[in-house]
């Protein structure tokens, strides 16, 4: 049986329905990322989850225990928050062993475990300063910190990064995800960066508009997405989508006809480019963005329609050359005209 | 900078700080007359021109403690003052808690009406609040005065602490929950200690305003629990103005909230300038 169970969940705010029947199973151990666009409620169930927001319909079941109508306090979970919530009038010290305090622990047993954080989070030197006199991501360890102290059920993260700069965040990224693999504890994450997503998840739960679109595997997201929205939010660039009347060379090869209706999908390295008059489609180069390891081509084709190709050689076109697309055609995903998908890939791109 | 610019802001200066004399001086005119009044006889006290220079006595002091026993009229003041003000606070505390933290559609409408009561001219409601204390026997009681105080007070205390709460971000409170506190320990180990400011400076200033509170102590209370105030206003009475007994009377009544005001006043001054100083 799952370890965590969302049943039916729903929620309203006032006359918004933001959450709209989710159904999740979580196995113990399991590091779920709750992914999607600002808005899509992911913040929002990871919050009922903790029990900071009540549930208007549906149940939480927590390792056979109903918890959807207990407190938060009662709930053993712990919960990283975006602007990381430490007590300000406390040290780092306090900050971790608050909650242990509060449940009356041993004091020795306190100072062991808050030993044993510290040290795992290098933030032994820091135990007696206050929050106001550590940089950003230690007070970020702090408050991972204070999680890990309590040995909780289930950890909680409430888009831990967006407050640190690029270079800390993927350090720290790296750093969670080590932490998990150590103490392999049940987690749930949330963030808006889909890379946060691949990198970290064992399954990723794509959100839109309160509902799940999509749970599996990050690749599984990324190779067989099961609709329009999941393939072009998952990856960057973004999948290219085009549809049936704009690319009828490439249907004639895929059985299709355009008065079907539809979208053809094809990601970015599943296009190259060919000189004018190969390839499948005729396009002008647009931009060319020359990241060194992988070089981005945007083209506009003859149909008006915006793509992009990227492939790892770098390239000696320039913008407004006449090219020519070849797109691998056992990478072609189809979508129905309402967005769900209708062929994936046979097989998955090495 | 050049010298003719260094000139201009040391004028500014200069105008701004004879500025801040005068008004300084202006305020605190009554109150220095009041103090020389307070150590004249009553002659002296009614002398045209008046007098600066004089041999001071302690005649009227005597003579005020005499009359009236000031101590029993100090005694009300603080027992009414303080235990109005704890009173508030505890009642206070839980509607800003709530009102800061759990805000729903109505809480802008509810604080707005909390104001809108002090708006009110506090003799509108005498006759009813009268027939009230007396139908309750609590005129000229302690008791009666400080529900009145407590009352009367609510909705400034439920306002600052209001606004000091709202400085503080929900998430602090949020992670209180999830590290397994209570209410009570929510209360006592986070919410308290982050705003012991706001409290401070809540509580003394409403300590200041009972201390001072005239209108219901004068209509409510007489001889036996009778604040500083009406003690004050005893000696502008049928038998005629006595200047100098009033002034002394006066300066007694005044003189424990101002030397408790000295020393805290950087509690007050934040207090009053709440959310628009930060």
């Amino acid at each position: 049986m799952a370890f965590l169970q969302l049943n039916g969940i729903e929620k309203y705010f006032g006359d918004a329905h933001v959450i709209r029947g989710i159904d999740l199973q979580i196995k113990a151990g399991e590091f779920i990322v709750f992914v999607g666009p600002s808005g899509c409620g992911k913040s929002t169930l990871l919050r009922l989850i903790a029990g900071l927001e009540s549930v208007d319909a549906g149940s939480i079941v927590l390792d056979g225990r109903d918890i959807t109508l207990q407190p938060s306090s009662k709930r053993d979970l712990a919960m990283v928050f975006q602007s990381y919530a430490l007590y300000p009038h406390m040290s780092v010290y306090q900050n971790m062993s608050f909650a242990l305090t509060l449940a009356k622990v041993d004091d020795k047993i306190i100072h062991e475990k808050v030993e044993r954080a510290a040290d795992i989070l290098n933030l032994t030197p820091y135990l007696q300063r206050t929050p106001k006199d550590l940089s950003g991501g230690q007070r970020q360890r702090v408050a991972i910190g204070r999680a890990i102290v309590r040995a909780p059920k289930v950890f909680l993260f409430d888009e831990p990064l967006s407050n640190l700069d690029a270079a800390l965040r993927g350090q720290t990224r790296v750093e969670i995800a080590n932490l998990h693999r150590e103490l392999g504890a049940t987690t749930i994450y949330v963030t808006h960066d889909q890379v946060e997503a691949m990198t970290l998840a064992d399954r990723v739960v794509v959100l839109r508009d309160g509902k799940i679109e999509q749970v599996g595997t990050p690749l599984e997201l990324y190779d067989r997405p099961a609709n329009q929205f999941v393939a072009q939010f998952i990856g960057t660039p973004r999948m290219n989508v085009m549809p049936f009347k704009d690319v009828e060379p490439l249907l004639e090869l895929l059985d299709l006809t355009p008065s079907e209706g539809g979208f053809v999908g094809l990601r970015p390295e599943s296009l190259s480019v060919a000189p004018a008059g190969a390839g499948q489609l005729q396009a002008k180069v647009e931009i060319i963005e020359s990241l060194g390891a992988e070089t981005l081509i945007y083209l506009r084709t003859d149909k008006g329609v915006q793509i992009v190709a990227r492939q790892t050689a770098r390239t000696p076109l320039h913008v407004g050359d006449a090219v020519g697309i070849q797109a691998d055609m056992s990478q072609v995903h189809v979508f129905s005209d309402t967005g769900r998908v209708q062929r994936s890939p046979v097989t998955t791109a090495s | 900078m050049n010298v003719r610019k260094k000139k201009k802001v040391e004028m500014r200066n200069v105008i701004r700080v004879t500025a801040a004399w005068v008004i300084t001086l202006l305020l605190f005119f009554p109150l220095g007359w009041l103090f020389l009044t307070a150590f004249k006889t009553e002659l002296q006290a009614i002398s045209v021109p008046p007098l600066v220079i004089f041999s001071p006595t302690l005649e009227n002091f005597h003579e005020v403690q005499e009359r009236s026993n000031y101590l029993q009229y100090a005694m009300n003041s603080v027992i009414t003052s303080v235990v109005s003000t704890l009173l508030g606070l505890m009642i206070a505390a839980p509607a800003a808690y709530s009102m800061a933290f759990f805000r729903s559609k109505r809480t802008r409408d509810i604080l707005m009406w909390m104001l809108s009561t002090k708006m009110m001219p506090a003799v509108g409601a005498l006759v009813p609040i009268y027939v009230l204390a007396q139908k309750s026997s609590l005129l000229d009681t302690r008791t009666g005065l400080i529900i009145i105080f407590t009352l009367s007070n609510l909705p400034i205390m439920v306002w600052m602490l209001y606004s000091h709460f709202k400085d503080i971000p929900n998430e602090i409170l949020e992670a209180t929950r999830m590290d397994g506190a209570t209410l009570w320990q929510e209360f006592t180990r986070v919410l308290l200690p982050l705003s012991l400011g706001g409290f401070a400076s809540t509580g003394l200033l409403c300590l200041v305003l009972s201390w001072n509170e005239a209108f219901w102590s004068l209509n409510l209370s007489a001889a036996k629990a009778g604040t500083l105030a009406t003690l004050i206003a005893s000696y502008s009475s049928p038998e005629g103005l006595f200047w100098a007994k009033l002034s002394a009377a006066s300066l007694m009544a005044i003189a424990p909230i101002v030397v408790f005001g000295w020393f805290s006043q950087k509690q007050l001054v934040q207090g009053l300038t709440f959310g628009a100083v930060k």
